[in-house]
């Protein structure tokens, strides 16, 4: 124990005291969610006494009171670092909290306002002759434009897309990978109006002004798809393993084969769920839609080539345009659609990736 | 300050799985206590028991009792932190944090218990702690460089200057000179030497002859198996257990005939 | 072709390249430079077309704050209020999602249960699943009816603020509330980064850090943050590059306007991205090559936005 004190310097009370206490006074594991629950409890108690009981005055007040009484009690047992660790551990979960109350949110007014008019009639009607005010009419046009657009747009990115990911991963070195890689990053950042817009001046160069039809739309959307596409296939094509291009190669099958052959099976479905994804993020693209495909078709038009064509999300966007009761309950219906269709890609595209993944990863 | 560590019926599980099964030992203040054995036998598991860092990895659980002097860093309103406080630990691979000065590395430890140290005191303690490790001829001209840009030995070396400046009692020393040059591993063979006068010290080590040459008392840890859990099988004075061994077991590792 | 079909033949002699991978090789590089093609187009394309209303312009386009282009000649317009009311939605929405999202990023990655953490990853990345129109059509018909009483109350107790000058909006849809919409929106962007930086934190940092007797907040400060700063930086900016050039949820939260206003509680600002949404329908003359005009300044900030992201991300990637 001479050794302590004969050391010049003493870094602090807990450190370099002979006999450093190993306990400290601890608040029981229990303490956390007790605290939560009960200063959940007093603060509704409290509120609805006072008849001012809200959700979110309610959860902000439960947050606050847990935060101060849990430092405060852990300060006095546990000392000011325990406390600060209480304090951030709080905060931690705040945050998460905070981020599922908006998703929670959308999901629920959605599914609440949508519900009313989401139903076989909704979905099989177009806007055709349907009069403002009029109690009628449905989406069905823009699930036909929203189909065949994000049709067109897939059969267009997804051959570049994966194409350009073949090359990324198995062809290019050097200053043109490089240059391509930063591209696509790049391109990933364009502004989904940007894209409208370019489409916008390609066609007016290419048809004059106010050309607007649904393959403009699509080429748009293929815009925004393709970087997409790219870099979840690049990741996948790297996933790989470099033995079985080996063991290809070593059976003196050529490289192209080798990477139709094997490599792009092998990853097939990785390259399916990129290809979902990328489809999911597409298919609820509103802006360049509006600029390029117009926003005022009512009519079924499976025609790609011909007139302006409808889409859910400009429906939806429209619909709020037009402002009356009748035409938000529409919008709400076609958000409704438009979300569990994304949903749905976006669980599809989960699942194919999990019961399909190379065993190796 | 350095103190006495006894351990009784220690288990250790990751899940369901027995990774260590029931140890017992004592490991002396002052000394040098060595863990050998063949890979996967437990023995760096078993040293993370000492200080509870093996909490970290989830799943991980300890069952029985470590004291350190009287108190059972088990016991449940011990907090793991203080634990770690007071028993440091060094790495096999050398992990000053890399954005950050020498200085501040030394520091970073000791300022979390003690966030309004003077700046004198500061100094001191840094000075201290480096010649304690042997690196302050090396390094008291960059002080305020990064640590990362020392060689493998000497981040080593700036390892063991930033646990010892928590002013632990125990070191623990998971093969910390496994992924370093000869030169180096005899510097820090050296500073084990010197560091014993102050520290109770355990190490793990691959390196028979390191084991022979620092150690006062060697562990031997084994599996019977592969999938088994492993086992201390005998320890004791160096000397003896290098050769004289009690066990069959013991005598076929040290001689290079495994099991 | 035919050479390939029969790979069990003798090999070709050296030299001579399959037709095949000719073929195939020459298309995977045509797709890699379509890349390329497709970008410079669209710089081309909207610089040939807002030439015409640009050389026509009479007012400055930088600074001038009216919109007076769907004529047949004189237009005279210019994007600087858009531009403020742009980076101000998007610096709103920074200020707002990133101390949030580094909160998720630890949350998931430090202190969910293991089990859990994955599926709340995947929680929040749907939030990323949910298109920009729901967000919009969310913002106008739930949110700002919320957010009324909380700015009168805002602007009754920090009036004083200038950027809490009353009266509050009484619909409140105003920039704040485009900011707290696209905060939500870019709150998984940012979250996703800084997943992924302190995935990266060496264990040997970590566990350095706890040796030593850190708590779980100090080996956060020791070793993941500044491991982690460049990455959460970079996310940051990507999550910017994003809010930038947001359309529907601001232009359909946000009425019609080229003020340029400090006030986050009044009606009045508009971004590049939401007068693009909103005056495209109605462009007539030099109206659709003046919309490309300030299409082209939205292309060229969140250009720079994300290369300097892309930098970040990649130098701290180097240093690491």
């Amino acid at each position: 124990m001479s050794l302590t004190t004969a050391q010049p310097t003493d870094p602090g009370p807990g450190p370099g005291n002979p006999r450093r206490e190993l306990r400290s006074g601890s608040l029981p594991r229990y303490f956390p969610p007790a605290l939560l629950a009960s200063s959940a409890a007093v603060i509704a108690g409290v509120l609805l006494a006072f008849s001012s009981f809200g959700f979110v005055l309610w959860g902000v007040l439960t947050a606050l009171a847990y935060t101060v009484i849990a430092v405060a009690a852990s300060t006095r047992i546990e000392g000011g670092r325990k406390a600060k660790d209480r304090l951030v551990t709080a905060l931690v979960y705040l945050c998460f909290t905070l981020a599922m109350l908006p998703l929670v949110s959308v999901l629920w007014t959605v599914l609440g306002n949508g519900l009313a008019r989401f139903d076989g009639y909704f979905l099989s009607v177009s806007m055709n002759g349907v009069l403002p005010g009029m109690d009628a009419g449905g989406a069905y046009h823009a699930i036909v434009g929203t189909l065949a657009i994000t049709g067109l747009a897939t059969l267009i990115s997804v051959p570049v897309g994966v194409m350009t990911a073949v090359y990324l991963v198995e062809y290019a070195r050097g200053r043109m990978k490089r240059a391509i890689m930063f591209f696509v990053d790049v391109m990933t950042g364009i502004p989904s109006i940007v894209a409208g817009l370019f489409v916008v001046a390609l066609w007016i160069l290419l048809f004059g002004p106010g050309a607007t039809n649904g393959a403009a739309g699509a080429i748009s959307l293929a815009v925004l798809m393709i970087p997409v596409v790219v870099r979840s296939g690049e990741e996948m094509l790297r996933l790989v393993p470099q033995d079985l291009r080996e063991a290809s190669y070593a059976l003196g099958v050529p490289k192209w084969r080798t990477i139709t052959k094997v490599v792009l099976p092998t990853s097939a479905a990785g390259l399916t769920t990129g290809i979902m994804l990328a489809i999911a993020r597409v298919i609820g693209e509103t802006a360049p839609l509006i600029l390029t495909a117009g926003s005022s078709a009512v009519s079924i038009n499976w025609h790609l080539f011909d007139g302006q064509m409808m889409s859910l999300p400009v429906f939806i966007y429209s619909q709020v345009r037009m402002g009356g009761a009748v035409n938000y309950e529409r919008a709400w219906a076609a958000a409704l659609t438009l979300i569990l269709v994304v949903m749905l890609l976006f669980f599809l595209a989960r699942m194919i990736g999990r019961l399909f993944a190379p065993k190796s990863r | 300050m350095a103190k006495r560590i006894d351990v009784s019926g220690l288990h250790v599980y990751y899940g369901d799985f027995l990774a260590v099964e029931d140890v017992s030992m004592t490991i002396e203040p002052r000394s040098v206590t060595a863990f050998i054995g063949s890979s996967g036998c437990g023995k760096s598991t078993f040293l993370r028991t000492l200080n509870r860092m093996h909490e970290v990895t989830p799943g991980a659980r300890a069952e029985g009792k470590v004291l350190l002097d009287d108190m059972d860093i088990y016991a449940p309103d011990v907090d793991p932190v203080l634990v770690r406080s007071e028993v440091g630990m060094v790495f096999q691979k050398a992990n000053p944090f890399p954005t950050m000065s020498i200085y501040d590395n030394v520091l970073a430890g000791a300022r979390l218990n003690n966030r309004r140290m003077s700046r004198s005191a500061a100094d001191d303690l840094v000075e201290e702690s480096l010649r304690g490790a042997n690196l302050w001829e090396e390094v008291k001209d960059r002080l305020n460089k990064p640590g990362s840009g020392l060689s493998g030995g000497q981040q080593q070396r700036l390892c063991i200057a930033r646990a010892t400046a928590v002013r632990p009692s125990v070191l623990l020393m998971d093969e910390p000179c496994s992924a370093l040059d000869p030169i180096s591993t005899l510097a820090i063979e050296d500073l084990i030497h010197k560091l014993k006068e102050e520290y109770t010290i355990v190490i793990v080590t691959h390196n028979m002859q390191q084991a022979a040459r620092v150690s006062d008392r060697t562990a031997f840890f084994n599996l019977s198996a592969p999938g088994k859990p492993g086992k201390l099988i005998e320890m004791g004075e160096t000397n003896k257990i290098f050769t004289r061994p009690d066990k069959k077991e013991t005598e076929n590792y040290i001689t290079g005939r495994f099991g | 072709m035919t050479t390939t079909d029969a790979p069990t033949v003798a090999p070709p002699p050296k030299g001579r390249r399959r037709i095949g991978d000719v073929v195939f090789a020459g298309l995977a590089r045509g797709s890699g430079l379509l890349i390329l093609v497709i970008l410079a187009g669209v710089a081309a394309f909207l610089i040939v077309q807002a030439w015409p209303s640009l050389a026509a312009n009479t007012a400055n386009f930088i600074t001038d704050r009216s919109w007076d282009a769907n004529v047949r000649e004189n237009p005279a317009f210019g994007v600087g209020s858009l531009a403020f009311g742009t980076v101000l939605a998007a610096a709103i929405a920074l200020l707002l999602a990133t101390p949030v999202a580094i909160g998720i990023a630890l949350f998931i990655v430090y202190y969910a249960p293991r089990r859990l953490a994955a599926l709340l990853g995947y929680l929040v990345d749907l939030l990323a699943a949910i298109p920009s129109v729901v967000y919009g059509l969310w913002g106008i018909g739930f949110l700002a009816p919320q957010l009324v009483p909380v700015y009168e109350g805002l602007a009754r107790n920090l009036g004083w603020i200038p950027l809490f000058a009353g009266p509050a909006s009484t619909s409140a849809r105003t920039i704040l509330t485009a900011g707290i919409v696209l905060a939500v929106m870019i709150l998984p962007i940012i979250t996703a980064m800084s997943r992924d930086v302190f995935h990266q934190v060496p264990q040997g940092h970590r566990e350095a850090a706890l040796a030593m007797g850190a708590t779980r907040w100090e080996m956060i400060r020791l070793a993941v943050l500044p491991f982690g700063k460049s990455g959460i930086v970079g996310g940051a900016m990507l999550g910017m590059g994003r809010a930038l050039g947001e359309t529907m949820a601001v232009a359909m939260i946000l009425s019609p306007s080229l003020a340029i206003s400090w006030n986050l509680l009044q009606s009045g600002n508009q971004t590049i991205a939401g007068h693009i949404a909103l005056q495209y329908p109605e462009a007539t003359g030099y109206g659709v090559s003046a919309l490309i005009a300030a299409g082209l300044v939205l292309f060229a900030i969140t250009l720079v936005v994300n290369m300097g992201a892309r930098y970040i991300v990649a130098r701290g990637n180097k240093e690491s």
